[in-house]
């Protein structure tokens, strides 16, 4: 897969609770955060887990989060990152 | 609580209890790695191999690398763009089969601090085998709802004006913290530095402590 | 499917035991035979395999378990999944060992 977000692009974690093995953690799906970074592009780890090859590989982003937009609250000056892979992404306004 | 963590460096030497462990594990452990032997998935010696090699990964690496990007603005900025390459370039150790690895760095204004809350990636290449707190349910909950109170818990007060960024390793990348080079270390050479960094420093549960007067 | 048990973040939890555990024989064991298995030169199985067979483990097990007590289990789940050792094979391994004299 070509990467198809650029640092800055605000996105959505898809919410999904596909079976099986995945990355993605359940307190992110449905947040919105901001790309950081394209950190490269990986072998899907869903595939991987069932030892399958992983293609399409995926192009995996560092992505930053509110606190707020995490836990519907406020917490003082706290942010949460983590890599989330492209197949979990949406555009977000 | 104050918790100290100075010269975490030395690895514990392995003991041999099997505390609160069942004793069908203890059977299963052997049973499957006579089995895999015999079946010349690997060897006896490859095992042994694999475990000094693990040994030999430990805190003083990551105390290196910080170390040297402190006293060096040309290497840091090499660290952080392409950390691989410069812990491999530094410590002439071989990275090309270990996961990927960036380096944050923490400034006065935002302070990084990493967990895994899916299982235990940590930066092993560099840091060795994760501590027990690290894997536990409790850091890998709690850090991303409330990290300043669990920072609280390792003695680590941040001021409010300080972001304080959890990294969820939760991909195929691991994370090192660069930690903050303390005060009153201008001039202590680069070897005096290493001794200076804490494990817990290059996690980011911890600042580095100002070296004693 | 829901929350998988090892999915951890945000969930209500207790203040973190600062303590440091030594590392037993054992853990290095299991840790040497994970990395060998998962050794992409080796090919056996990802780390993503183990994840996955680690976190099928029944609930219990997972919060019940020590660490190596859990990657214990996913290694033999993976052995048999791919065919490296045959349940009746293990089974009589086990069977020999049983009586038990102590670890070395």
């Amino acid at each position: 897969m070509k990467p198809c977000f650029a640092p800055g692009d605000p996105v959505r974690v898809r919410f999904a609770e596909p079976p099986g093995h995945c990355r993605t953690p359940y307190y992110l799906r449905g947040k919105r955060g901001v790309i950081e970074r394209l950190i490269g592009t990986y072998p899907n780890p869903e595939q991987l887990a069932y030892h399958r090859i992983g293609v399409p590989y995926q192009p995996l982003y560092q992505v930053t989060f509110g606190f707020d937009a995490v836990w519907g609250r406020t917490e003082h000056n706290v942010t949460i990152s983590a890599a989330i892979y492209q197949h979990w992404l949406e555009q977000s306004e | 609580m104050a918790h100290e963590h100075h010269h975490d460096h030395d690895p514990h030497a392995p003991v041999n209890e099997a505390h609160g462990m069942r004793p069908d594990s203890v059977l299963l452990e052997r049973a499957l790695r006579e089995l895999l032997i015999e079946k010349n998935v690997f060897t006896a010696s490859e095992i042994q191999r694999q475990i000094e090699l693990t040994e030999s990964r430990n805190p003083e690496l990551g105390a290196r690398v910080v170390a040297r990007a402190w006293v060096d603005p040309r290497y840091k900025a090499r660290l952080l763009e392409d950390a691989k390459a410069a812990i491999e370039s530094l410590l002439g150790i071989d990275l090309n089969l270990t996961p990927d690895l960036i380096v944050v760095e923490n400034t006065p204004q935002l302070h990084h601090v990493i967990c895994c809350t899916l299982c235990s990636c940590y930066p092993r290449a560099v840091l060795g085998i994760p501590p027990a707190w690290y894997k536990s349910p409790e850091y890998r909950s709690r850090l991303v709802i409330e990290p300043r109170a669990v920072l609280a818990e390792f003695g680590t007060a941040l001021a409010d004006d300080v972001e304080v960024r959890v990294v969820d390793s939760t991909a195929d990348t691991r994370y090192m913290v660069l930690p903050r080079r303390p005060r009153h270390t201008e001039r202590m050479s680069e070897a005096e530095l290493v001794a200076l960094v804490t494990r817990d420093s290059m996690i980011g549960v911890t600042l580095v402590p100002e070296p004693q007067p | 499917m829901p929350r998988g048990v090892h999915d951890l973040g945000g969930l209500p939890a207790g203040p973190v035991d600062l303590s440091e555990h030594d590392r037993t024989f054992f853990d290095q064991r299991v840790d040497a035979m994970m990395r060998l298995l998962t050794h992409p030169q080796n090919g056996h199985y990802t780390v993503d395999a183990m994840r996955r067979a680690i976190e099928s483990l029944p609930r219990d097990d997972y919060f019940g378990l020590g660490y190596y007590e859990r990657w214990v289990r996913a290694i033999r789940q993976l052995a048999l999944e791919k065919g490296l050792i045959s349940e009746d094979e293990l089974e009589r391994k086990l069977a020999a060992i049983q009586p038990s004299e102590p670890n070395k």
